[in-house]
């Protein structure tokens, strides 16, 4: 104590208390700081981005360009500003790396893994912006009240059948394009599907249609589908099957009858 | 015969004469005999003869799917609301719950979830309208192909495409009423459609939807014209359609001891009568059957008609398929005249297209009869091949149609095909008018060849499988000498020459009477007849006959070495 007092007054003292006040100042920021978290999560990030890197001169360079600029050539547009959403739901739905160019990426088999695909998608998300990987609570219909979900079902009139057809059975579109169908998918597929708007399909960002609503029509969809139907479905394409059928089963059974019938004469 | 003319005091001769009058007759037959003329009515229309054969029974199709139409209709009516006052759904069908929608939807959804047997009642009424016009459409065929609509049954056939188009409507009507996403897209197509006609287009759409589309009276009406106004003009038409059909009696394919002047066949009773009731119960049998398994206009994954709305495969039903086709596909037209928008691209399809169809169809029969100049009575009904212009008119009419079907189904042959949508139009636009053409020529040429067959078949009789060889090593196909009866069948065919230009005057410079036969009535009468192929004359069989066995002789000696082309010269390709 005495030390202290005495030593206040020390000629040194300022100068010192100077110095550790900068240090302490500079070791809090250090700790609160964003910017320097680096340590683990940093070289994570790092370390993944130089492998989608790598993943990307491979797999995707050869149309979209090495640093993701696109190539007019290969037709294939430029990935800056898509987000990792978008790589999320191309490369997970197999449309992406497109095997030749088609007028539209069909749906495929996926040959990476997740960490491949999360690669992926951090590298291009690291050439800017666009919207990120949602997680489960942004996507999941888990907990929705039945007006909730019959919301869902008119902001799915509204917005989708247009191209998707009433019940998700698909339609097509000019140029030999096609709005896929939307049966058996995962929520997540329709979340990011929505918010990166793939080839024709118009993006549906979270001012249009924020995530409860999304949630919805997630919700509305799966029980659609799993709703009993009142017969065969014929395809589920309306009246020109059920017309195709009219004629098939119902025209041609009765004809058949008819043969039947006057077959078996009474003989003159 | 119990008339109506014994209680006339004028005549107590007639009374005299007529033997039920005299002595009451006996039995419930009897007790109305007295009241009304009807065993003798029942005698005779239980005798009458009914040809044997399938496609007899299409118009009968045709009625037993209206009568079951009718049926499942009044159940519908007794639970349907036609209104446009909006509710907010509060039923069975939860992925509906809260949505704002008409009465008329709601009420339908309530058929569909909380009326017992409401669902199978409203399948089945949908698919037997879809049959009831596509019977009609078949049975019409079969009336043309057949040449049924000449004198004397051309009021008839009118009457027909009468009941046809009001089928059209009927239907139509019927898939408006649940104002759903789809039937309410199909208005704002009609709605378009009434826009469309010049000059009077907009005031039509203020009259029939009471001002601006979809305003909240046009269910109400079209309830009124479902329910009571065309199904009222069907029984009528019906009605007269069966009545000429029995005055006119039955037509009947060729053949032995069939003519012009008599109907052979079964007695009605109780053969046909067992079997025409028989057929009733198959065809309601088929269309419950349908109803049960075969999902058909679930208007609840459609949802309640909302002008903001639109769904990928918005169709109308098939019978008026072939208006969304043309509409589909024709390219953009419009002319503006004067501050006015006259949309061809609308109506030319829309209103032009109905139009020229009933039109045509109407007018068939008195263009052929212009033509032939065929004003005789006909009975005995035409193979197509002895027809074969009509008959490729026929087959181009239908590709037309087909053609025009197709396109309003583009979209789904686009995804179903995966081929692009608009190469789909792009080549429908053309198939339009070529595959007519190439269906009339291919037609033809196929009734010729038939034709041809027809005469070698009579000339060399038919081929009965038994290879013979020779003693000196060749080998023929015997022939044996046709039936009479199939004889006959290939040969009754008139075969009216074209028409010749008749000179204004005859020879000594006299204005003849009667029509003049004009220069493109003859062109067009000898484009009707061309090519024929002549039927063998009875001199032509005799002829044959020597001629066969010269023939066979021929044939037996082939050099050696042509056996297969021998055995091949004997016609045994077609077995
Ligand atoms: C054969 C050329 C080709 C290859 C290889 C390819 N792409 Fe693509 N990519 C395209 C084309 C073309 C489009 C535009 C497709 C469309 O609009 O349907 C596209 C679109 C995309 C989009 C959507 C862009 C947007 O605007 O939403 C993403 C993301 C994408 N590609 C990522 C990738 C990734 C990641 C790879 C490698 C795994 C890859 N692509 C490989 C051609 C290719
Ligand atoms: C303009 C037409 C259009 C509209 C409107 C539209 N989509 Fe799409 N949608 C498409 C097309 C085209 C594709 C296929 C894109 C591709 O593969 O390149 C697609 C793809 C999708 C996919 C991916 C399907 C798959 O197989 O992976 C989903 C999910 C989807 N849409 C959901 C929706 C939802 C939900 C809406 C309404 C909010 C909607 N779409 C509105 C045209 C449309
Ligand atoms: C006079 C007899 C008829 C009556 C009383 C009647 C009555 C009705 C009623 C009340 C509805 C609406 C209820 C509903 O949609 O569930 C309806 C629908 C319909 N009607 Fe009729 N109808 C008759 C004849 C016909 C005929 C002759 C046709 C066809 C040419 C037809 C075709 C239709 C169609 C396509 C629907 C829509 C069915 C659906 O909702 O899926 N109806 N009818």
């Amino acid at each position: 104590m005495r030390f202290l007092t005495s030593s206040r007054r020390h000629k040194a003292a300022r100068p010192i208390l100077v110095a550790l006040a900068l240090v302490l100042i500079g070791g809090l920021y250090a700790a609160v700081s964003p910017a320097t978290n680096s340590s683990a999560d940093d070289t994570t990030t790092t370390a993944q981005i130089a492998q989608g890197r790598q993943l990307f001169a491979v797999s995707c360079a050869s149309c979209h360009g090495l640093n993701g600029e696109g190539l007019a050539a290969e037709g294939a547009p430029s990935l800056v500003g898509v987000g990792a959403a978008a790589v999320d739901f191309q490369v997970r739905s197999g449309r992406m790396p497109m095997a030749n160019p088609l007028v539209q990426a069909p749906r495929k088999e996926n040959t990476f893994t997740d960490e491949e695909r999360a690669a992926l998608a951090a590298f291009v998300a690291s050439l800017g912006g666009g919207p990120s990987i949602p997680t489960e609570d942004q996507y999941t219909p888990e907990g929705l009240s039945e007006e909730a979900i019959a919301k869902g079902g008119d902001l799915f009139r509204t917005n989708c059948s247009a191209c998707h057809n009433f019940q998700g059975s698909g339609g097509a579109l000019p140029n030999g394009k096609v709005a896929p169908p939307l049966i058996g998918l995962e929520a997540i597929d329709i979340y990011e599907a929505m918010r990166t708007g793939p080839g024709q399909m118009p993006i549906f960002n979270g001012a249009a249609i924020p995530d409860t609503d999304v949630q919805a029509m997630v919700g509305y969809l799966d029980e659609l589908h799993a709703q009993p139907s009142a017969g065969l479905t014929l395809g589920g394409l309306g009246p020109v099957s059920e017309g195709l059928w009219a004629w098939i089963a119902g025209m041609g059974s009765l004809v058949l009858f008819a043969m039947w019938i006057t077959s078996k004469a009474a003989r003159k | 015969m119990a008339r109506p003319a014994q209680v006339s005091p004028e005549v107590p001769a007639a009374q005299a004469l007529s033997a039920p009058a005299a002595a009451p007759a006996a039995g419930v037959g009897g007790w109305f005999d007295d009241r009304a003329p009807v065993s003798g009515f029942a005698k005779k229309a239980l005798r009458k003869a009914f040809p044997d054969h399938w496609s007899f029974l299409l118009g009968e199709v045709a009625l037993y799917s209206f009568i079951i139409l009718l049926l499942t209709g009044v159940f519908l009516t007794v639970w349907f609301k036609p209104s446009m006052a909006e509710v907010e759904y509060a039923g069975t069908y939860q992925l509906l719950h809260g949505v704002p929608m008409s009465e008329a939807f709601a009420s339908t959804l309530a058929i569909s979830f909380d009326i017992r047997g409401g669902l199978l009642v409203r399948q089945i009424h949908h698919w037997a309208a879809m049959l009831f016009v596509a019977s009609m459409t078949v049975h019409m065929l079969r009336v043309f192909f057949t040449g049924a609509f000449r004198k004397p049954r051309e009021v008839n056939w009118l009457i027909g495409v009468g009941l046809l188009s009001m089928g059209l409507v009927e239907g139509f009507a019927g898939y408006s009423l649940p104002d759903d996403l789809l039937s309410g897209t199909g208005l704002r197509f009609v709605d378009g459609l009434v826009r469309s006609i010049p000059i009077i287009g907009t005031w039509a759409e203020f009259f029939i939807f009471n001002g601006e589309f979809p305003g909240d009276l046009v269910i109400p009406r079209l309830y009124m014209v479902h329910i009571l106004l065309v199904p009222g003009l069907l029984l009528g038409l019906i009605s007269a359609h069966m009545a000429l059909l029995v005055y006119h009696k039955h037509t009947h394919f060729p053949g032995p001891g069939r003519k012009d002047t008599n109907v052979v066949g079964g007695p009605l009773f109780p053969v046909y009568v067992a079997k025409a009731g028989g057929f009733f119960f198959i065809v309601f049998g088929v269309t419950i059957l349908m109803g049960a398994l075969m999902q058909i206009n679930p208007v609840w994954l459609f949802g309640p008609y909302n002008p903001a709305q639109v769904t990928a495969g918005s169709q109308p039903d098939w019978y008026m398929g072939f208006v969304e086709g043309a509409i589909r596909i024709i390219p953009n037209w419009e002319t503006h005249l004067l501050g006015t928008t006259w949309s061809w691209n609308i109506f030319l399809p829309g209103v032009g297209l109905m139009g020229l169809l009933f039109t045509g169809l109407g007018l068939y029969p008195f263009i052929e009869q212009w033509i032939t100049g065929d004003t005789a009575e006909h009975h005995v009904l035409d193979r197509p091949r002895n027809v074969p212009t009509r008959t490729a008119l026929g087959v181009a009419g239908m590709t037309c149609y087909a053609m025009f079907w197709l396109s309003g189904g583009n979209d789904i042959l686009a995804t179903q095909f995966g081929v692009s949508l608009n190469d789909v139009t792009q080549v429908m636009r053309v198939a339009v008018f070529v595959a007519p053409v190439i269906a009339f020529i291919v037609t033809k040429r196929l009734c010729l060849s038939l034709q041809r067959k027809d005469r070698e078949r009579v000339l060399h009789g038919s081929e009965s499988g038994i290879l013979v060889r020779t003693p000196d090593g060749g080998y023929t196909e015997a022939h044996v000498p046709l039936e009479q009866e199939e004889a006959f069948i290939l040969t009754q065919h008139h075969q009216p020459a074209a028409l010749e230009p008749s000179v204004g005057t005859d020879a000594r410079g006299v204005r003849r009477r009667g029509k003049r036969v004009g220069g493109l009535r003859v062109r067009l009468s000898q484009w009707y007849a061309d090519g024929a192929i002549a039927k063998p004359t009875a001199a032509d069989i005799a002829d044959a006959g020597h001629h066969g066995e010269a023939a066979d002789a021929v044939e037996t000696t082939p050099p050696a070495g042509e056996l297969s082309g021998a055995a091949s010269s004997g016609k045994g390709e077609g077995h």
